[in-house]
C-alpha cells in the first residue's frame, strides 16, 4: 500500500551499497538483540486513507454533543469564526513551520506574533505579552510562578472564582514548586479576602474578572490585599468581556492572563487553545516562554526575532523562568487573524452581543418556576449560574434530547461535595449558561422553554 | 530552480519588500466582520455593564478590510518557510511531512464543534478516540497506562516528574535529585526544577554515551530518578541501557523517557523493554502533528503500571458492562496527582495522531523509523568528508557534526553554515545543540525526504563548507525577506508590540 514514503526499492538498495548494509536491520546494530521487539508492534496494519477518514467521521458522528445548540461555556465559547479566519491561519506556511530559530526564514510567523502580542497588550493594558502558552490554566500558574519568584514569597491566595480547572492544576504544579495555595471562598458570586487576612507571607493574589461564574466582581480589594502583603496582583480575563469591562492594568495588574480559545479557535473538545499572558515592563526578565521584538537586519531593514532568549530554558537550563518550549503559536496567530478581522469596532460588538443576549437569556430563565439566581445580585456579564429546581445534569440531559447543550452542571467542574466557590447543594443543582454573539432570539427562546418543561 | 524532492529555490522565499504591521494598515472606517442576524433586542452597553465596570475606551485593534486582511497574512505566509515548501533537516524536531488526511480529520464538524464540558453520553466519539490513542501509545511505548493531557514535551515532562514524586511520598519517601546526562535538552533541568528537585549531570564518554562508572558515582538513595532520551540528542543509540536502567532501580529511581527521538525505534525496541517507567512521546515530532510555527503540540505521558494510580486525572476509560456496545466515561485514578491541563489535552492534535497510527499501522511505524535511520546515516556518511561527525559511529535517526574544525581554518562557524544553507534552498539543521559538541550542525532528515533530496541537501552543505573556505560565506543568507537580524539589538532596546515602537533609546 502507497505510504508518505518516498524510497523506491531502487533507492533503498543504492543507499544501503553506499553504507556497506546489507539489510536495513543491520541499521539498528547498535540495539541490543535481547532489548528488540522480536515481533514487531502489537497494533493493526495500516489502512489507507479514505478508511480513516470514514473511521474519524464515524467517531465525530457518535458524538452527539456536536449537533447541539451550544450554550455552554466555562472558558471554552462557540464563537463565531468565519470561512477567511480558517483560511488564512490553515495556510500549510504557517501550519507546517517549527518554532523560529531560523529569523531569516521565519519573517511571517514573527511578524503575526508581534501582531498578536500588541493586540494582547492593548487589550489587558499591560505592555508586555507573551507568544502564548499551553491554555488559559497553564498561563495562571505561570503568573503563580512569576509572582513567588519576583516576590520571593511562596504563598499563593486565590479566589475560588477561578476557574476550578485552573484551580485544580495550580494545586498539582504546586506539588512541585512548593507554593502554599489558599482560596478566597465565594459570597454570592464575590470573593471574600477576609478570611485569608491571617495567612503567612503572600507572593501573588489571584483574581477572575468576570469570575467563572460569570459575575463582575469589585477588584478593589484584591488590589489591596495584594499591597497590603507586598504581594502582586495576577488577574484571569475573559478576553472577549475586556473588550467592554475595564482591564486587568485598570484594576491594577502586574500580570494578567486569560484563555484565548474565543479568538478564533473552535470548541475542539478543549484543545488546542491559547495561553495568554501579559506583564507589566518590570516583570519582563520573568517572563516565562518566547517573546518576539523588533529589530533590525544585516541591511538595516526592519525584521522580527525572538528575544531576551537567555531566560529560557535551552539557555538557561535548570534556571530557566519557565520550561516552556512549544507552546500554542498557530492559535496565537489565529487569534491575530480573528482580531484583526473583528477590528477595533467587531470585537467591541461581539463582546456587546454576547452580553445582550446573556441578559435576555438570564431574564427569561429566571421567570421560571423554581429556578434562581445562584450568585444574588452581583452582575454578571456573558455568562451566568442559575440554581435549578431538579439537578443540573439531569436538566442538561433532557435539553440535549430537545436538540440543546443547555450549559455546564457546576458539579461537573467543582466535585459533587462543591468547593470554596459552591456548597453541594449549588454544585447539583446549579447550571451555568453561556451566550454568544452566534446564539438567535429563536435558539434562546426555545432552550427556554424547553428548560421551563424540563423542571417542572 | 526547485529541484525534484524537498529542495525550495535558491531564494526560498518571497517577500523582500517589508509588509507592514496590520496596525499601518488600519483606515478608520473599514472593517471585514460580519456577525449572524441574532432577532435580538438591543440592549445599550450601559444597561449590560454597570458604569463601574465599564471600560474607558474601545480596545483599539485595527480597521481592515477583509481583502487587506487576506493580502497581508497571504504575503507574511510568503516570508515564512515551511515543511510544505521544502525539507527542514532540524535535528531534535522530527520535521517530517505531515499528511493532509490528518488535517481533515482534526476539521470534522464531529470533532472540532464538541464543548470540552459536554456529558460523557454525548461525546462517546471523543472518548473512543481518546482511549484508542492511550492504548497505541501505550503499545507503542511498551507501557501500562497513559495520560494525554499534557499540551507539549515539557509538559509531559513535568508531569512525568510529578509522577515520580507522587510516587516517592506514597512510599514515605523525599528524594531530592534527578539525573540527565550532558547532552539533554533544555526542558529536562528546566523541568526538573519546576518539579521540586534538583538536578545532578552526568557526563557522556567518549562513545557519546552516559558514562557508566560517572553514572553509578552519583546513584544513591537520593536520587528520585534520571531522565535520559534513546537514542540520545548525539542520534546515538545507549547501548548500555539494561545497566543505565538497573543501576538506577536499584537505588529505588525511577527511570524517565524524553520521546523526542522515538521516531529511530518505531516498532524496533519499546521504551518500556528498555527499563524505563515513564515515557512522554511528542506527536508533534514522531506522529507528524504539523508544529504551526511553534506550537501546538502534544506530550502525552505513559506509564508503567506500578505508576497508573498516580496519573493526571480524569481520564477517559471504557466503561465495563456487558453487551456488543462499548460505552466510554471518564475515572480519575485513585491518587492522581491532578489536573495538568484545563480540559482533556490539546484534543484535536491527538486525533491528528490517531489517524497518523492508523493509516500507517504497526508495519508502517516499524518502515518509518528503518528510512528515518537510514536517511540519516547516508547523511552522515556522505559528509563525513565535509564536516566532523562529532561521535563518528552509526547514527539512528539523526547525526550531530561539528564544524569546530571549519571554524579553526576558515572562521565561518556553525551559525555561518545554517545560514548559507538557507540560500540553498533548505532549512538549516539545529545549531548550538546539543551543548557537548562545539558548533554543532545537528542534521534529521526525517523518512520522508527522498533520496534526491538527501543528495541535494548533501550538495548545498558541501557548497557552503567550500564557500566557507573561499571565504564567501560571510553575509549570507542574502536571499531572504530579511538578512542576518541583530538580535543584541532586539534584546537591548526591546520592542515587543507596535505600541513600543519609537519609544526606546
Ligand atoms: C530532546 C528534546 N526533549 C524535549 C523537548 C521538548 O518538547 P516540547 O517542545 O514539545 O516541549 C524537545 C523539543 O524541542 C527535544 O528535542
Amino acid at each position: 500500500m502507497p505510504d508518505y514514503l518516498p524510497h523506491t526499492g531502487e533507492d533503498l538498495a543504492d543507499m544501503l551499497g553506499f553504507l556497506g548494509l546489507s539489510s536495513l536491520e543491520e541499521l539498528f546494530a547498535s540495539v541490543p538483540a535481547a532489548l528488540r521487539l522480536a515481533a514487531g508492534l502489537g497494533l493493526p496494519e495500516g489502512v489507507p486513507e479514505p478508511d480513516v477518514l470514514a473511521r474519524a467521521s464515524a467517531r465525530g458522528a457518535a458524538n452527539a454533543a456536536a449537533g447541539l445548540v451550544c450554550f455552554a461555556g466555562a472558558g471554552a465559547y462557540d464563537h463565531e469564526v468565519p470561512p477567511v479566519v480558517r483560511a488564512l491561519a490553515g495556510r500549510s506556511e504557517f501550519v507546517t513551520a517549527y518554532t523560529p530559530y531560523q529569523p531569516e526564514v521565519a519573517q511571517g510567523g514573527l511578524q503575526a506574533i508581534f501582531e498578536f502580542q500588541t493586540m494582547v497588550s492593548r487589550l489587558y493594558g499591560l505592555p508586555i505579552a507573551n507568544a502564548s502558552l499551553y491554555d488559559g490554566a497553564s498561563a495562571l500558574v505561570e503568573a503563580v510562578n512569576l509572582g513567588t519568584g519576583s516576590t520571593g514569597r511562596d504563598g499563593v491566595v486565590v479566589s475560588a472564582g477561578v476557574h476550578p480547572h485552573w484551580r485544580s492544576a495550580l494545586r498539582t504544579f504546586a506539588a512541585g514548586t512548593g507554593h502554599r495555595v489558599l482560596e478566597a471562598p465565594l459570597v454570592e458570586g464575590v470573593t471574600d479576602w477576609s478570611a485569608l487576612e491571617a495567612e503567612g507571607e503572600v507572593g501573588v493574589v489571584v483574581a477572575a474578572y468576570p469570575n467563572y461564574l460569570g459575575c463582575l466582581e469589585d477588584l478593589g480589594p484584591a488590589r489591596r490585599l495584594a499591597d497590603e502583603r507586598g504581594a502582586l496582583l495576577a488577574i484571569a480575563a475573559d478576553p472577549v468581556g475586556a473588550a467592554i469591562v475595564r482591564s486587568p492594568a485598570d484594576w491594577g495588574a502586574d500580570v494578567a492572563v486569560g484563555e484565548g480559545q474565543p479568538f478564533g479557535t473552535a470548541l475542539s473538545f478543549g484543545g488546542p487553545y491559547l495561553g495568554l499572558f501579559c506583564c507589566a515592563a518590570s516583570h519582563v526578565r520573568r517572563l516565562p516562554g518566547r517573546l518576539v521584538g523588533e529589530t533590525l537586519d544585516a541591511d538595516g531593514r526592519l525584521a522580527y526575532v525572538t528575544t531576551l532568549r537567555a531566560r529560557e530554558q535551552d539557555i538557561r537550563r535548570e534556571k530557566a523562568t519557565s520550561n516552556v518550549c512549544t507552546n500554542q503559536t498557530l492559535m496565537a496567530l489565529t487569534a491575530a487573524v480573528q482580531l484583526g478581522w473583528l477590528g477595533t469596532a467587531g470585537l467591541a460588538e461581539v463582546a456587546t452581543r454576547c452580553a445582550c443576549g446573556a441578559r435576555y437569556c438570564r431574564d427569561a430563565m429566571l421567570r421560571l418556576d423554581g429556578v434562581e439566581p445562584l450568585t444574588g445580585s452581583t452582575p454578571t456579564l456573558r455568562e451566568f449560574a442559575l440554581h435549578l429546581p431538579i439537578p443540573a445534569d439531569l436538566a442538561i440531559e433532557r435539553l440535549a434530547d430537545e436538540g440543546y447543550l443547555a450549559g455546564v452542571a457546576l458539579d461537573a467542574l467543582v466535585g459533587e461535595d462543591g468547593d470554596g466557590s459552591l456548597g453541594a447543594d449549588s454544585a447539583s443543582h446549579g447550571l451555568l449558561v453561556a451566550v454568544t454573539e452566534r446564539r438567535t432570539k429563536d435558539e434562546i427562546d426555545g432552550l427556554v422553554a424547553a428548560l421551563g418543561k424540563a423542571v417542572r | 530552480m526547485a529541484a525534484s524532492g524537498g529542495r525550495a529555490s535558491s531564494a526560498p522565499l518571497l517577500g523582500r519588500d517589508n509588509e507592514p504591521t496590520i496596525f499601518e494598515l488600519s483606515r478608520p472606517g473599514r472593517a471585514s466582520w460580519q456577525l449572524p442576524t441574532t432577532g435580538l433586542p438591543e440592549t445599550p452597553l450601559a444597561d449590560l455593564v454597570p458604569a463601574e465596570h465599564r471600560r474607558g475606551a474601545p480596545v483599539g485593534i485595527a480597521e481592515v478590510s477583509e481583502r487587506d486582511l487576506v493580502g497581508h497574512f497571504t504575503r507574511l505566509s510568503h516570508r515564512q518557510y515551511s515543511v510544505d515548501l521544502g525539507a527542514y533537516p532540524l535535528g531534535s524536531c522530527t520535521m517530517k511531512y505531515n499528511p493532509k488526511v490528518c488535517d481533515a480529520v482534526a476539521g470534522l464538524p464531529g470533532l472540532a464543534g464538541v464543548h470540552p464540558a459536554a456529558p460523557a453520553p454525548l461525546v462517546q466519539g471523543w472518548l473512543a478516540t481518546l482511549v484508542a490513542l492511550e492504548e497505541a501509545l501505550c503499545e507503542i511505548a511498551g507501557m501500562a497506562a497513559a495520560t494525554l493531557q499534557p499540551a507539549a514535551g515539557a509538559a509531559g515532562e513535568l508531569t512525568g516528574l510529578l509522577l515520580m514524586r507522587a510516587y516517592d511520598e506514597a512510599r514515605g519517601e523525599r528524594r531530592r535529585r534527578v539525573i540527565i546526562p550532558d547532552s539533554a535538552h533544555g526542558t529536562n533541568p528546566a523541568s526538573v526544577t519546576l518539579g521540586g528537585y534538583e538536578t545532578t549531570t552526568v557526563r557522556s564518554d567518549e562513545r557519546g554515551l552516559v558514562d557508566l562508572e560517572a553514572l553509578r558515582a552519583v546513584l544513591d538513595t537520593d536520587v528520585a530518578g534520571m531522565m535520559l532520551t534513546n537514542p540520545n540528542t548525539l542520534g546515538l543509540f545507549e547501548e548500555d541501557i539494561a545497566q543505565i536502567a538497573s543501576a538506577v532501580h536499584e537505588v529505588g529511581g525511577l527511570m524517565y523517557y524524553d520521546g523526542a527521538n522515538l521516531n529511530a525505534i518505531l516498532g524496533v525496541v519499546r521504551p518500556g523493554d528498555m527499563g524505563f517507567d515513564i515515557v512522554h512521546l511528542n506527536l508533534h515530532k514522531t506522529f507528524a502533528t504539523p508544529h504551526g510555527g511553534g506550537g501546538p503540540g502534544a506530550g502525552p505521558v505513559a506509564v508503567a503500571p506500578h505508576l497508573a494510580e498516580f496519573l493526571p486525572g480524569p481520564r477517559p476509560v471504557r466503561l465495563p458492562g456487558e453487551g456488543a456496545e462499548v460505552r466510554y466515561g471518564w475515572q480519575t485514578p485513585r491518587r492522581s496527582i491532578g489536573r495538568v491541563h484545563g480540559w482533556h489535552g490539546n484534543a484535536l492534535v491527538l486525533a491528528r495522531a490517531l489517524a497518523y497510527i492508523e493509516v500507517h499501522g504497526g508495519d508502517g511505524l516499524h518502515r518509518v523509523a528503518e528510512r528515518a535511520v537510514l536517511n540519516a546515516n547516508w547523511i552522515r556518511k556522505r559528509l563525513s568528508s565535509t564536516f566532523d561527525v562529532a561521535f563518528d559511529r552509526p547514527c539512528m535517526h539523526e547525526v550531530v557534526f561539528s564544524a569546530a574544525a571549519l571554524h579553526r581554518r576558515t572562521g565561518s562557524s556553525a551559525f555561518d553554515v545554517a545560514k548559507g544553507l538557507i540560500e540553498e534552498g533548505f532549512h538549516p539543521p539545529t545549531v548550538a545543540f546539543p551543548l557537548i559538541v562545539d558548533d554543532a550542525l545537528m542534521v534529521e532528515p526525517t523518512e520522508t525526504e527522498s533520496y534526491e533530496t538527501l543528495v541535494a541537501l548533501a550538495e548545498g552543505l558541501e557548497r557552503v563548507a567550500a564557500r566557507a573556505h573561499e571565504g564567501t560565506l560571510e553575509g549570507a543568507p542574502r536571499t531572504t525577506p530579511v538578512r542576518r537580524v541583530d538580535e543584541a539589538r532586539a534584546a537591548r532596546t526591546l520592542v515587543p508590540t507596535f505600541d513600543a515602537v519609537g519609544k526606546q533609546k
